[in-house]
Order: structure tokens, then sequence, then C-alpha cells
């Protein structure tokens, strides 16, 4: 037996010896395999007599369990030595950059006409669209500007032909809208307009949303509830809106709406003209066939691109339709 | 409009500031642009008399003087052509500091010593007029400070008026609306009929009394117009930003400011036997006051004698009937134009004045008279002559009616969501002289005066109440009427989702105008006409555009020339087409793209991008919005022959995918493989709503090969013969190689392809798959002449 504790304690140091886990399995086999030489030892219980075959036995015993229990030590550790070698040999420089798609962006005219769209969607104003070359009588006539106004003159329209042409607001949409359905009406038209217009502070085309809401019982107050929230919600900010009286043909009466921005040298506000609305003119009802008496109705009617220059403080009207790159990607 | 506001309170005098005035127009509708000082800032000038003139003694052109500051006489060298003796003038003395921060000092011109400086209008900063001296009337007191003297101490101010609001184009009219909001009385001139000292009356036929209702003339004899304008008028003119010309055109310029009546003075000499209020003839030409002539066109109403025309009715004098200083007798004109008759005739003739802004947008029908009388007086006082009989011509059925209107309390509370007191409303409007006729059980019985055109249904009425009470006064309530729900299409996506789509994909959002360039888009879209503007703003904005790619490609090429290598745009639009004289208006989808199909990076970022990126991002759409699209392999114009893909669903055509031709790209002038795509949105928007399926629980077997098929057999024959032949349960199909190279052969290519199959009830079993795959392998032999690549 002095053999037994010779063999286990060459196992625990070849077992502390060994660097590699194929080594430590080569000992595994070597000592406790079938053929182990530790296993082995078993053999020699035959020699032994009935009462000292049960000591030998569990001496064996211990003799396995101890060389196993280093072996697995060892493993274990080896194991960690090589999972720690491997994952030095992978680590990585986090910071270089990321690969693959950029992100695009959408042009801020969109981005703002999406916000316009999200803000009254959830006060229940349907999203109209309709034609940008319209007939005369869908931008003006019915809109109650006849052939002879002077407000036709400040339009600055463009013509294909006298009956045809591109149109200078959104609001032949409104039109459109209460001609094909029945009251009452909570809906906005965004879109392209035109106007024969060039230079600093005005482009060819730009972008109008307008709103149109006609029920029973409607009021001018209600209409500047509706517009002073749109601005306040729009802006992020409980910014002070004022009413002018101002005049439209097809609302009656008609006010601009000037929202506080800033302060004027002398300390007092400055104010922006930034929306037209209005009552709903009764012309405008008789035209599409709706009862001024039964019905009343606000409009209202915005610039998208005021609107972003203001929001993103853009100082060129003219930069929206350049299309430079290193303009739209500041909106993404 | 311009005024002064020194005029204005002449008729009315709130005590408030200028701000505040201004303020309060603005907020009653009558928005102030801006306003301005009448003269530049100076001080230390005084009125000056020359005591005398003398010529200097080394300069021809100037002249040395004695000038009084009204305490003492100091020499002054001075250049003006108009100095002389007894002038009265602006004296800047020494020490006086002049606009633009110019001080007066001791000073030696040409060696004689000049103690001041007399002034020019220009030098003041009272006008751009620096002809010469400024010359003040003879008893301009010496020595007053002459901002004192000239009550420089005054603003012009600049209204933006609404076109409703011509009651307000004249003092009178803002004195009414400045009295209405601060509850004064308004001091109107007194206006009283200037009697006739002879019977010599103008003969006067109106023969298109639709167009003019109203016509009154007088003869104004004797008169000397020679004579100056009084200074106050002349300031009072330049301050609405009018230049004088001479007493006849300055009083009545006066009068239209004053009372809002556009008038014209005849010199009679020149109306041969009689004034014809008539409409033109066709080929009739006139030579305008500024010296244009112009053919007149038959709708334009005329002024005319018996012989030919004189003036454009409420537009402007002929050349040759105009006043002179020879003048001796003049026919003053003072008429009522319907503003109908009168509409875009200015423009027409590419004028805008004064006269025709206000006929255009509706003048008092009943001004006329107190106007003339009030110009008759005016020039008298200064040109003298003998006044003769109004000649007055009106047809009562032409002018306009007397309108009378209900305004119902009820209706005024529901519009302006309040109810004002009864004592208000009727003060409000009585102020504004909208008369209470009548008191009616729920309102009241209106009288609209004739300077309101504007008014004419009760609505009006209901604006004046709610401006004059304050639109801010107004409560602010929310509206209550009830939100029913909406109907949706869930399988219809929202624009919104097919941009964020390309916004993920690196693709940037443009706007472009929808008129475009017809050369470029000639060159992009040959076949098509671009619908062409009657009045572009230039010529490349002047068609609008039949295909997206037009302005997209400007859009590359401006970006190209900004050293942006890497451009992915998208826009969405309507495209414009005329088919039969019918306009179609479509919404399209289309994109560029050009450059690397990644931005450079450290692993493989070089690449340029290729059809078949941009195709994988097109099917990326389609699987998006669940829609399934052919690319046939077709011809266009602006693309490459051979990189041309037409888009088809459901064999219906939905847009074209392809390379910028390179002849095309050439004339252009742009750079790099360019990829183009554009899409008809009504045609794509539209998917499914999802329908679930039992997943199948049995194993995908799956099958590769490899065949080698001529360079004429499109992978989509292959794919086709293959699915026809593989049987239901084929779950996919996929291409993993596509392999050219001489060792095929010329012209042939290799394709690897997989197909999958499974079952959703059983295991297939492994003959079923042999003879499908087998199957698959024999029909691409026999019907595309494929090969099996060993």
């Amino acid at each position: 037996m002095d053999n037994l504790e010779q063999l286990v304690q060459d196992g625990l140091n070849a077992v502390e010896q060994a660097d590699n886990l194929q080594a430590l399995d080569h000992i595994r086999v070597e000592y406790l395999g079938k053929k182990g030489v530790i296993t082995q030892q078993a053999k020699t219980l035959g020699k032994l007599s009935a009462e000292e075959r049960p000591a030998a036995g569990q001496k064996i015993n211990e003799a396995k369990g101890q060389v196993e229990q280093a072996i697995n030590a060892r493993r274990a550790n080896l194991e960690k030595i090589a999972i720690e070698a491997k994952l030095a040999s992978e680590s990585i420089d986090v910071t270089l950059p990321g690969r693959g798609q950029d992100l695009g962006g959408l042009h801020p005219v969109t981005r703002t006409l999406e916000r316009i769209e999200e803000i009254f969607a959830r006060a229940g104003y349907s999203v109209e669209q309709g034609p940008e070359i319209e007939d005369d009588y869908h931008n003006f006539e019915a809109l109650n500007i006849p052939g002879h106004h002077p407000a036709r003159a400040m339009h600055d329209t463009f013509y294909f032909n006298p009956g045809t042409l591109l149109r200078t607001h959104t609001s032949p949409v409104q039109i459109r809208t209460m001609e094909a359905g029945k009251p009452p009406f909570r809906m906005i038209c965004p879109g392209r307009v035109y106007r024969c217009d060039s230079d600093m502070t005005h482009t060819p085309m730009f972008h109008q949303v307008e709103g149109l809401l006609v029920e029973k019982n409607v009021s001018f107050a209600d209409l500047k509830s509706t517009v002073e929230e749109f601005l306040r919600v729009f802006f992020e900010r409980d910014l002070k809106v004022r009413f002018r009286p101002s005049y439209f043909p097809f609302t009656e009466p008609s006010a601009e709406v000037d929202i506080e921005w800033g302060r004027e040298p002398d300390g007092s506000i400055k104010w922006l003209e930034v929306m037209g609305c209005g009552m709903v003119h009764p012309k405008v009802f008789e035209h599409c066939g709706i009862d001024a008496e039964e019905y009343r109705g606000f409009a209202f009617g915005l610039g998208v691109e005021r609107l972003a220059m203001l929001r993103y403080g853009v100082k060129d009207l003219r930069m929206f339709f350049e299309n430079d790159l290193r303009f739209l990607r500041q909106f993404r | 409009m311009k005024f002064s506001e020194q005029w204005l309170r002449e008729w009315v005098n709130p005590s408030i500031g200028s701000q505040e005035l201004m303020d309060q127009i603005t907020m009653a509708g009558l928005e102030v642009d801006g306003f301005e000082a009448v003269a530049g800032e100076f001080t230390g000038v005084v009125v000056g008399e020359v005591v005398s003139v003398e010529a200097h003694p080394d300069a021809d052109k100037l002249r040395v003087c004695q000038v009084s500051d009204g305490m003492q006489t100091v020499q002054v060298v001075c250049g003006a052509p108009n100095v002389r003796n007894g002038l009265k003038v602006p004296f800047a003395v020494v020490g006086a500091v002049l606009p633009g921060n110019f001080k007066i000092k001791k000073a030696k011109l040409r060696g004689q010593p000049s103690e001041g400086m007399l002034c020019s209008e220009s030098e003041l900063a009272l006008s751009e007029n620096h002809d010469g001296l400024m010359e003040l009337p003879e008893d301009a007191p010496v020595g007053q400070d002459i901002a004192e003297y000239l009550k420089l101490n005054d603003i012009a101010i600049d209204v933006d008026l609404t076109p409703n609001r011509s009651d307000c184009l004249s003092i009178k009219g803002l004195a009414r609306e400045v009295g209405v909001l601060n509850s004064l009385l308004v001091n109107a001139p007194e206006i009283l009929p200037v009697e006739a000292v002879h019977s010599d009356v103008p003969d006067i036929r109106v023969e298109a009394p639709e167009g003019c209702p109203r016509y009154l003339g007088r003869i104004l004899r004797n008169v000397n117009l020679q004579a100056e304008t009084p200074l106050w008028m002349r300031e009072k003119l330049r301050r609405s930003g009018i230049r004088s010309i001479d007493a006849a055109v300055d009083v009545t310029n006066y009068v239209m400011l004053e009372l809002g009546q556009p008038m014209h003075a005849f010199d009679r000499e020149e109306v041969a036997g009689g004034i014809v209020v008539r409409m033109a003839k066709a080929g009739e030409k006139l030579v305008l006051l500024d010296g244009q002539e112009v053919d007149l066109t038959p709708e334009t109403l005329l002024i005319a004698d018996h012989e030919k025309p004189i003036a454009i009715a409420g537009v402007m004098g002929g050349e040759h009937s105009g006043v002179s200083e020879k003048t001796r007798d003049l026919v003053l004109e003072s008429a009522y134009f319907e503003p109908i008759m009168l509409a875009g005739k200015a423009r027409q003739y590419g004028l805008h004045t004064d006269a025709s802004h206000r006929f255009e947008r509706g003048v008092d029908y009943e001004l006329a008279r107190d106007a003339m009388e009030r110009a008759t007086r005016l020039l008298m006082d200064i040109v003298g002559g003998e006044p003769g009989e109004i000649v007055e011509v009106a047809s009562w059925e032409d002018l306009p009616k007397p309108r009378v209107i209900d305004l119902r309390e009820k209706r005024l509370a529901d519009v302006l969501g309040l109810a004002i007191d009864r004592t208000t409303v009727e003060e409000i409007l009585s102020r504004l002289g909208l008369h209470v006729d009548k008191l009616l059980k729920d309102g009241w019985r209106i009288s609209v005066p004739s300077f309101r055109p504007d008014i004419s249904i009760e609505e009006d009425l209901i604006e004046e109440v709610g401006r004059i009470f304050g639109y801010n006064n107004l409560p602010v309530t929310e509206p209550t009427g009830s939100l029913g729900l909406r109907a949706r299409e869930e399988a219809v996506r929202p624009l919104s989702a097919i941009r964020n789509y390309f916004v993920a994909q690196g693709y940037q959002e443009a706007v472009t105008y929808s008129f475009v360039d017809p050369k470029v888009q000639q060159l992009i879209d040959p076949e098509r006409e671009g619908i062409a503007l009657a009045n572009p703003i230039s010529n490349d904005l002047s068609v609008m555009r039949t295909t997206l790619w037009s302005g997209l490609l400007k859009t590359v090429l401006h970006n190209q020339n900004r050293q942006q290598p890497r451009i992915r745009l998208f826009e969405s639009g309507l495209r414009f087409e005329q088919n039969d004289g019918q306009i179609d208006q479509q919404p399209m989808l289309a994109g560029v793209v050009v450059g690397h199909q990644t931005s450079e990076n450290w692993v493989n970022g070089r690449r340029t991008a290729d059809f078949f990126d941009v195709k994988g991002e097109l099917e990326g759409l389609f699987r998006l919005l669940g829609i399934e699209i052919q690319f046939i392999a077709s011809q266009h114009p602006a693309l490459h022959p051979g990189q041309t893909a037409e888009l088809l669903r459901d064999g219906e055509h939905v847009g074209w995918l392809g390379t910028l031709h390179p002849q095309v790209q050439k004339n252009l002038e742009l750079n790099g493989t360019i990829l183009m795509f554009e899409l008809f949105l009504n045609s794509i928007v539209a998917g499914y709503v999802p329908n679930f399926k039992d997943i199948s629980k049995f194993p995908e077997v799956r099958r590769d090969l490899a065949i080698i098929i001529g360079g004429d057999v499109a992978f989509a024959q292959v794919e086709h013969v293959a699915r026809k032949h593989a049987g239901e349960h084929l779950t996919a199909l996929r291409v993993f190689d596509v392999y050219e190279g001489e060792n095929l052969g010329e012209g042939n290519r290799s394709l690897a392809l997989s197909l999958f199959w499974q079952h959703p009830e059983r295991t297939l079993n492994e003959d079923e798959v042999h003879s499908l795959f087998n199957g698959v392998i024999d029909a691409l032999k026999e019907e595309l002449g494929a090969t099996l690549r060993s």
C-alpha cells in the first residue's frame, strides 16, 4: 500500500505540472481510467483477506478521489486560463465607429407638417388633400373672391389659362371637402401653394396648412382657443398670442394672429404675425350648399416655412428649396 | 397709405403718444407697417435771410453772401444756383450738427471765410432734393428754429390697409377710426360751396353710366399756375410720400389724401368741345402723363373730349391735356367710378396710381361734390381764378344703392361667443357712422354710410362690433362638438411610413419646385410635354414637372457642385400631365442615389452604390407595404438601355428603376453612376391585412444546385420555371451565387440556387423531394437550355 500513496503523490505532481487540458486528460486516463494505475490497484484486493478488503478498498477510493479532485480543480483552473486567453485575444477597439447605412432625414418642411398634422389629428381633425392645379372657381369664386376683387391682385397667381391656375392657398381643399361631405367638419389641408413672387422673403412655391371646423354652435371665442392652443403646443411655450382685425374674403370676422417673439429695443413686446383666421363667410357656405343659419365655422391658415423658420432658427426662406445637403442634414 | 401724424392730429387728437396711437390703429385692423421721422436729426438750423450776394473773387460757381440769423449777420460762401438777395432759407449756423453727424465749423472756401451753411432739403434729410437751397416763404420769421418753424416734430406713418378698408385711404377716414377708438369727436374742416362768378360750364356727356355713375366738372378761369404751392401743403404732401408738382396737381392730391376723393385737372384749352365719359374704341391710343403711349383696349373706361381720349378714367390723365405753367383755365374733375369697371385696368397698362388704388377699392360715392368744393377753395387760395358752376351728371340707377342691414343680437353673441350689452353695441355702431335706423325686437336695423362699401351683410356688422370691442377682449372657449371616430384602412400605409423607411435607408428628403426647366425635363422625359405656365417667374421654372426626376437631378447637380459626392435623395409630390385636355395630377415617390453605398468607413465603405443596392431597398419597401412587384427589363429614354427595369404590380405599370443614361448624365453635367427610381404612390400604398396560417411542425428540406445558362436568359425566367415545377410545397427559392467567367463559355452565366420545401402536415420523404428537385433540373435544361455545373 505504500505504493498507493506514492501513486497518489505522483498523480498529484503530474496534475500540478499539466499545463493544458489535453495533458490533464492524459493524466486522468493514466491514473483513473479503466487501466489507470490507481484503478489497477483494485486487483490487489483479491490477495487480501475479507477483513482487510473493505479498508483497502476505501483507501483506493480515497486515492482516486484525491487525484480526481485535483484533476477537476486543475481543469477548472486551466479552463479559466483558456477562456481568459481567448477573451484577451478577442478584444476590440470599441471606440471605432460603427458601420452600416447612415440615417437620412426628413425635409424640415415635412418635419413641421407632420408635427402640425399630429397636433390637429389628436383633436379629431382629418387631413385632406386636393389638386395643386386648380380651377378659378375653387381657388377664388367659391371663396368669395370674384373676378374683379382687389384681393386677387394680392395673390400673384400663376395661370395656365384664364380658368386654370396653380392654387394660391390650400383653402380650395376646404371647398372640395365641404362639397363632397356633410357637416360637421374638422379638417386640415396641408400642401404646396404657389404665388408668382420671388425675392429675399418670397419663394414662388411654399406650404400652407389650412384648418376648418364647421359645427352647429361654434364661435370666434372657440377659434381663439384653437389657435392659441395650437401655437402654444407647437412652440412648446406659454407664449402670448393676440388677434388683430384683418381681412380675408372668405372669413368674416377675420383676424391676423401675432405671437410674442422677444422684445423690441424699447422693451415692449415684439409681435410676429404667424397666422390668419376667421369665421367662415356665409357666401362660402352658400357655395358649398351649407345653411349658414344652421352651421357656423371657423377657418385658419398658416405658412409652414414661416413656422419652421421660427422654430428652427432658419434665416433665409430660400434655403428650404435649394435642398443643400448641408442644410437638410441638420433636420434629421 | 402713408400719412403725417400731425395732420391726423389736426383732425382728432387723442392724448396718447405716437407709439400708442400706432398700436391702437394696428389693433383696430389698420396695420401699421412702419414709421419714419419726417426729417433727419439736426440742431442749430434757423430761418436765415440772405441780405446780400456777391460773386466770389476766385471761384465762378461760388457766391459770397451775407446772411442774417436774426441776431447777427455773418458771411457765408454758397454754391447753390438759387441763392439770391432777400431769400429765406434754412441756415445752419456755426456749431450746428446736420444729419449724418455733419458739424458746421468756421471755414474758408477758396480763401473766403464762411460761417455757416445754407441748406437744401436733402441736407436736412427732408427729401432727396438737392437741386438748390430750400426756399422758405417770405414771411418766415428770421431766427426761428427751423424744426419748430416747419413743425418737424412729426412722423410719417405707413399703414398697410386691407383691400376692404378703402374708407381709410384718407386722413378723414383714419381720423374717423381714431375718433371711434378714443371716443373723441373729429374736427373736419368746414367745406362750403364756392359761389360761381360766371356761367361758363363744361359740356359733360356720360356715355358709360354703368362705369361712371357720377361725374362732376367745374371750370376755374384765369388761374395763375406760376403761383407756388404753400409750404404747409407741400410739407403735408411730402410727409405723405407725394412730390409737389404744381398748384393744380398738388391741390388735387391734397384733397385725395385729405378726403379720399381722387380728382383730376385738365387744361381747358386742350379739351376739344367737351368731356365725354365713354369706353375706348379699338385702335385708340393715349400718351399718359408719365410719357408712355398706351394702346387702349375696348374694356377701358375713358375720359375723352369730342375728338380724342384725354385720360384713362380713374387711373391716369393724358400728357397733352395736363396742366402746365401756361394753363389759363382749368376743368376740374371729381367723379365716382365703379370699382368693378376699374378692376385690374391699371395693372393691365402696367400702372398703379393713387387714384386707381382708391377707385378699385371703392371711393365714397357721395364724396365727389364736397371734394370739388374743397379743391376749388384751396386752389383759389393759391392760384386765384374765377369759379363756375359745378356740372353734375349722375345716373341714379347705376349708383350704389343705400344699404340697410339687420343685425340680430343673438347672432352677434353666437358668432363672437359673447353677449355684448346693447348700449355698447349701439355706441360702437353709431360712432362708426353705422346709423341705427330702428330698434328691432331682436336687434337693430342699420343703414350703412356711403363711405363703407365693404359692409353689405350682417357678418360685416358683427366684425365691426367685434373689432372695435377688441378681439382680445372676447372670451376664449373650447369647441364643444362631439368627436366621432374616423375610418382608417389598415392595408393602406400612410405616406409618413414610406418616408420613414427611406430615411432609415439613408435617404435625405428633398422638396423641389413643381415647375421646372423645360430644357432639363426635355432631356429626362422627352416623350411628354410639361404643362406650361402662362406667366412663369423665369424660363427655368416655366413648365410643370412630368417626373420628380427633373427637380431631383438638379438637386444632385447643386450638391455635386458643393463637394457632396455621396447623395441619396427622395421626394414625394405631384407630377402633372395633360392627356386629351384633361389634367392628371398624380402623387409620385422618386429617389436618386449616387456615390458610395454607405458612407466611407474603416471596413468596406468604398463600394459605389449599384442597381441591386437600390433594388434591394425598393424590395424592402414593397415588403413593408405588403405588395408584390415584378421588375422587368425595359427601356426608358432617361435610363441606361441595359440597366432599366419597369416595375409592375399584377401586370400594371407602377414605376421605373434604372441607371441614368450616360448621355443624359453628360448633358446635365452630372458625375458618377446615378441610380433613380420613381413610383406611383397610389399604386403601391395598399397592401393587405395579415391572415395567420399555422406554422408547420415538420422539417424543412433544402436542395442546392448550380446551373449554367446563356446570357440572354433572365433570372426571372429561371425562377419562373423552377417554381412551376417545384410543386406546391416549395417555401423559398434563393440565389446564393452569380458567376460569369470565360471558363463557362462566351456570355454564359452560372447561377447557384437553393430550394426549400416544407409540408404543413407531414415530413416530406426523400423520394418526393428528389423527384421534385430532378423535375426542376430537367425543366431548366429543357426550357432554358441550362446545364448543370459540376
